[in-house]
Order: C-alpha cells, then structure tokens, then sequence
C-alpha cells in the first residue's frame, strides 16, 4: 500500500469538507442541477435508474484489509450490503442517498480512501496489471508509476474541465495485463539498451500510446513515441493533455474523446503537435527526480517475505491426489518472482451471481483471508475479479478449503465463464439491454469444469449498451446488448482482444458475425461458436482468439447462422415441448 | 452588472466591453473613416479590433483590454504582453476548461502580467482552479454570491502539481522538507 503522509491526507480531508458545503447549497437551491451535477459526478455520484451511484477509487486496484473493511461496512451500513467491482478497478455502492454522501465520504477519508475524479470530464483512477510487484516478468513496479501520475492528476487545476472523461493505464511487465491499447493514454514500461538495475536508471522509460477506447467508437491507440525518459513522464503528459483540453472536440459529446481528435488530425500529426507543446515544458519544474521516485517507492508497503523453499514437499502430492485443487491450481494460481510464494485470483465470477459483485459479509471475510494469507493486501482486477498477490505456496490448499465455502474458489480465470459484464439494465439507465442474466445463461451452458477447461483461454464480455462498460469489443467473443422496439436483443462480434496478454494475437477490436439474438438464443449462438473453434483448433494450445486471427471470422460466421437456421433455437425447443 | 473579484477581494470594475459586434470598430463609416474609440475609457476589445486597430487603441489615454474566445488562440498576442493592462478570458459555459490553458500558456508563455480576467459563465466552485492557473480577476455570473465565493481560494490548502500560482510541483517542496529535516 501507498501510505498517505500529512499532505495527501489532508487534500482528502479538504475534498470531504468541499463536497459537504457544495451538497448543501444543491440541497438549499443555490447550485442548479447541471451546476452540482459536474460537481458530484467528480466525486463519483451518479443519478441513477434507481437511486444515486457512488464509485469509490481504488487507485490501481490496490487494497489494505482496512480498506476492504471499511467498504464492506458502508456497503452494509448505507447500501443494500453488497457492492460491484468495475473494469476500472473502482468499487460501486448502487443504493446511498444523496444526503449520506458527505458522510460516507468522510468514512472513506479515515482509511485512505476517495471517490475523487471516479466520474466527470477529468483524469480518472490510474489503472494497472494487477500483478504489479510481484510478477516475474516485470520490468519496473507500475503502482509506483501509478501513485506519481494519481498526484499529478489529482485536483489538475488545468485539466478538470477536459471535453470529456480521460482513462490512463500503466503497465510495468512484458506481459500487457492493463489493456494499454484500449486507453486514452496507455504506457508501457520500457527498458532501453544498457539499462542498469539500479534504479531509476536514465534507460528506463515508457513507450506512450494515444487515443485508443471502447464506447461507441472503439479504437486501438497509435504509438506517439516508442521511448520517453522517465524523468520527463509528467511533462509529457501535461503536453499530451493540453493539446487535447484546446482542441479535442466539444460540440458532440459522442465525438469528444481523444481518440476522435488523434484520428481526425491522424497520429503522425498529432504526435507532432504533442511534441511541439512538449518542447516548451521539457526540463520544466514538472521534471521528476530520482529522490522522488524513491520517496514516493519508501511510502510503499512492502510485503516481509519469509525465506522459501521454490518447491514445497506437500503441495505436489496435495495437486495429485485432489483433482479439484489441481484445476483450481491450474487456472486461478499464478507464479511470483519470489521463491515459495505465488499470487491467487478469488473468482468473482461463479455462476449465479453477478459478475463483480461482493457482499459484505464476503468483503469482511476476505479481509480476515488476506491477513493471514497475504500480508493484509490484495488487488482487483480489471477482470473483476480479486487477486492475493504474496500467498506462500504450503499455504495454497489451507486457503483454498477457505475460498470454496464463500464461494470464490471458482477455477475458471481465463476461462470462458470468467466473464466480464457491466451492470446492465438491471441497474443501469444508460443500458439498453441486461448484461447479467445472460452472463449467467452462458456461464450455466459452460459450467462443466472439464468442457470449459477443453475449450481453453477465452476472453467473454457483456456489454448493455455501446457505451461498452463490459469491454465487449475486447472479448475474443464480445455481446453487446441492444435496443429492437422496446425488446432486448444481443449482437455477438468476435476476435477482440485486450492486449498481448501472452505472445500471440495483437490487441484488436471485434467483428459483429451478423444480425442479433434473443436472449434466449445467446447460449446455443455461443456453443455453436466454440464448437467451431473446437474443430478449427489446430493444437491445444491454439485458442480462440489465435484461430479467429489466423482463420478470419467468415467459418466461424458461416457456421453460426448456418446453423441457426437448421436447428431449432432453444426458444423454438422450449416452444415445442410446452 | 457582473460582480467583480480581483486579487482574492470585492472590487469594482472599470472597465468597459466594446460593442461585442467587432464590424463595427472596422468598417469605415459614411466619412470615410472607421470610428474613433472612446478616448479616455479602460476599454477590453474582441481579439480581431486590437489586431486591426492596435495602434489607434494604444495611442489613446486610457487602457486597453482584449477579450478572447474560449477558442482564440492566446498565442495571437504573443507580443502584446507589455502593451496590454487586461486579458479577459470567456467561459461560454463553465464547463468549457480551454480557458484554463488559455490563461498558463499567457502567463507561462507569452509572458503577461496584467489583469487576466475570467468572464461569462465564472462560479464559484470553479474559482480555486482558476486561480491556480493565473487568474486574477473574475467576472462572477450575475447570480453568484460573491462574497461566499471568496472562501473558495481556501477549499485546498495544498496542491500536487505545479502551476502560475506556485511553479513547483508539491514534490519538489516535499523533497526540500525532507532535505531540511
């Protein structure tokens, strides 16, 4: 954990007190609606289908048990006892009334905590690959990036009034775990020729990326410069972004990102004029200095890590003999650079609940899990899900006989039922179509463990409208839920990916196969795509997303609507048997 | 008549807007001539009179101002900063953020160090960042208690990132505390 000093701990207390003067002259009839609105929405507090919205940051994901706690206990005390984790690495309570909002803010400030710039036309939460610190092919610890860059953004006086909300990711490893490319800004760590292990050294930097996003327009970002110095990544940005705060779009909203401005000016252009701003603010006071990377590294938490064996002697008879942990060993435990440890994902994602969501009694356990498992931290996941990153491998069987009682010891990371939804249209008045009853349709298709695992890595997500909060145009199968007179119906695209994960397919964007499905007919339209997958596959290595890049999408569209018109849809089943 | 804060206290304001129709102040009249300007008047200007008709307005007796859109460059006056008392930067909505480049780069660029000026749709809860971007003077909305709106300096007593108000970002000062202890 970053641990807030003197400073930063008063900004939070100062933001309280703003928040709670500016909720009551809205309350008195001295701010209008639009006036507070802009207000509130820097604070994470949207009006809802229901009741207000409150998304509360957690900064690159990462979480002390007191925090865990403290969310559990306004989930408990000021919602309806559970809440939603994001893609954004935010948490979202769907009940609080407007009125308890200073209140729960002030809660949140005790323990480190805000909901500053979690909405509205400003820098949101910096979000990175959730196994920042602990993965084995890290080349720099991101959540120290991420914690400078959240100060810079934090209260920007010049960009808080951007012509529309701006998402930055970080990524430190080889492995690109962040979605780097689907981001306004997306960074990725790079350590040049001769670069020393004594940090920081001058060869260490980041490759900058600009203008990718999902919504309504997905786009992949373009590279605006391979290497930049880390001393001047705050200079750059500042560059970056006032190009964009004077001539990013603000007539339509719908063609205000900075993706719109990057592809109307086209990324050769654009980088230029970044860095003809940049020219003017290089070696600037903005510059950072090696005493501040290392101030802000010591503010860190680190892990005591014990003295391991790599190789502990029970762990492997325990794997042969309990099939069921060796599945969950399989998917949900990944390696750690230290020896003897390795870092657990908790699924969020069991069939039946909504993908993301927690109760607060389960909030409260896993906080008591995390501080004996790992070392009172953990991390979410843009996958939704949560992450244990320093278990000690002999621990691994203990804690996972405790995850399966609370239900979060469901063995499908990667897999196709680890999918990503939004809230969808059960909570959501932007949505046109409800996202969670067909993630649980699908995930009821695939529950058999032995299938999913056959079908191998396959990136799933739901979206409920194309604002494409579920990241749909990054699933190697995406649905996006839309509107067909006052009915809901879901279009299935394929061959997105997030990133380059692993070696392989290059980040992209899906194709939409055809026209749209009931909801009822979704589950048979995603077997029908897997078999072929399944058929196509050339290895088991292969997965969905390497045949679609290989083959192209046409058998896989071909076979679906094909198909479709030959065997009776489950609606038409269901029908005929009545 | 907007309410005027200028240097963190209420003031009044002197100035006067040219007709916001610019044709006017350009187009020869029926002698032949354009209009003379009010000679003894502060007068803020539309950016296109003080390009056109610089010198007439700097000849005169009173002051000059110029009056920017939230999407006129302030790099058209990069060499004016000596020959003008006053920039007012309009905020058609307060929403609208440009303005807030627009008044760094003045300050940080271009060099200017007269009244820099908010004006059009200035609120309150807008005031403590207009400030830190180098603002001096604010032309609050019609309807903004003016007085209340002056606590809005104080919402934050510190701030990470560097800007006009105190170029050095908070690390820097962190770093220096740090050295001195």
């Amino acid at each position: 954990m970053y641990l807030y000093d003197a400073i930063d701990q008063r900004l939070v207390d100062e933001r309280v007190r703003q928040f709670r003067d500016q909720t009551r002259r809205f309350l008195a009839g001295q701010l209008s609606d639009d006036e507070f609105k802009q207000l509130r929405l820097r604070n994470g507090l949207y009006l809802q289908r229901h009741a207000p919205m409150l998304r509360i940051a957690i900064p690159y994901g990462l979480l002390s048990t007191a925090q865990l706690r403290k969310l559990a206990h306004l989930a408990r005390t000021y919602d309806r006892g559970y809440g939603h984790f994001t893609t954004r690495q935010n948490l979202q309570l769907n009940w609080p009334r407007l009125e308890d909002v200073p209140e729960m803010l002030a809660e949140l400030a005790t323990v480190q905590m805000h909901a500053i710039q979690t909405s509205g036309n400003c820098v949101r939460n910096i979000t990175t690959d959730h196994f920042a610190g602990v993965a084995a092919d890290e080349l720099v610890d991101s959540f120290v990036w991420c914690e400078i860059v959240r100060q810079w953004s934090t209260f920007n006086p010049e960009f808080s009034y951007l012509p529309r909300k701006f998402k930055i990711a970080i990524n430190g490893a080889a492995a690109d775990r962040a979605a780097t490319w689907v981001h306004d800004i997306g960074l990725h760590a790079v350590r040049a020729e001769g670069a020393s292990d004594a940090f920081p050294s001058p060869a260490v930097g980041f490759r900058v990326l600009v203008g990718g996003g999902l919504g309504r327009t997905p786009m992949v970002g373009h590279v605006v410069r391979e290497f930049l110095p880390w001393p001047h990544l705050l200079t750059y940005l500042d560059a970056i972004l006032r190009v964009y705060n004077r001539y990013g779009r603000r007539d339509n909203i719908h063609k205000a990102r900075i993706k719109i401005l990057v592809k109307e000016r086209g990324p050769e252009a654009f980088a230029r004029e970044v860095e003809a701003e940049w020219a003017q603010l290089k070696d600037g006071p903005g510059t950072l200095v090696p005493e501040e990377i290392a101030r802000v590294e010591a503010r860190f938490t680190r892990p005591a890590y014990a003295r391991l064996p790599a190789v502990d002697p029970e762990f492997e008879p325990l794997r042969a003999s309990d099939k069921a942990f060796a599945s969950w060993v399989r998917r949900n435990v990944h390696p750690h650079k230290v020896p003897g440890y390795a870092a657990v994902t908790l699924s969020l994602k069991k069939t039946g609940v909504p993908p993301g969501d927690l109760s607060d009694a389960q909030m409260d356990a896993i906080a008591d899990l995390a501080d004996r498992y790992s070392f009172g931290e953990l991390r979410m996941s843009h996958e939704q899900n949560l992450i244990f990153a320093d278990v000690a491998r002999r621990d691994l069987h203990a804690l996972w006989r405790e995850l399966g009682p609370l239900g979060l010891a469901t063995a499908n990371v990667g897999l196709i039922t680890n999918i990503i939804a939004c809230p969808g249209g059960d909570f959501c008045s932007l949505a046109n179509a409800r996202s969670i009853p067909v993630a649980e349709a699908i995930q009821r298709r695939f529950d058999d463990l032995d299938y999913a695992f056959d079908v191998g890595e396959l990136d799933l997500n739901i979206s409920g409208c194309m604002n494409a909060c579920g990241h749909h145009h990054v699933g190697h199968i995406g649905i996006l839920g839309v509107d067909k007179a006052g009915e809901e119906f879901y279009q299935i695209e394929i061959g997105g990916n997030q990133g380059e994960t692993r070696p392989g397919a290059k980040p992209a964007l899906g194709k939409v196969l055809g026209p749209s499905f009931s909801q009822g007919e979704v589950p048979d339209a995603i077997e029908r795509l897997v078999r072929r997958y399944l058929e196509l596959r050339e290895h088991d290595e292969e997965r969905f997303i390497d045949v679609v890049q290989r083959v192209g999408v046409e058998p896989f569209k071909e076979h679906l609507y094909a198909k479709a018109d030959q065997e009776p849809s489950a609606r038409e089943r269901q029908l005929a048997a009545a | 008549m907007p309410k005027l804060i200028k240097n963190r206290q209420l003031a009044n304001d002197s100035w006067l807007r040219l007709d916001r129709e610019p044709e006017r102040w350009l187009a020869p009249g029926e002698d032949g001539l354009v209009p003379d300007f009010p000679a003894a008047a502060d007068l803020i200007v539309p950016l296109k009179v003080w390009r056109l008709r610089r010198d007439d307005l700097v000849e005169r007796q009173g002051r000059t101002g110029v009056w920017l859109e939230s999407a006129d460059d302030p790099g058209a006056l990069a060499g004016d900063s000596e020959r003008l008392a006053l920039i007012a930067v309009h905020f058609p909505k307060f929403s609208d953020g440009r303005g807030f480049s627009t008044a760094r780069l003045l300050r940080e660029r271009y060099g200017f160090r007269g009244e820099l000026r908010a004006v059009g749709d200035v609120l309150r809860d807008q005031l403590f960042f207009l400030g830190r971007c180098g603002f001096d003077a604010f032309a609050l909305r019609e309807d903004q208690d003016a007085e209340a709106a002056l606590g809005a300096f104080d919402d934050f007593s510190e701030a990470y990132q560097g800007a006009v108000d105190q170029p050095g970002p908070l690390f820097r000062r962190r770093l220096a505390d740090g050295a001195s202890r």
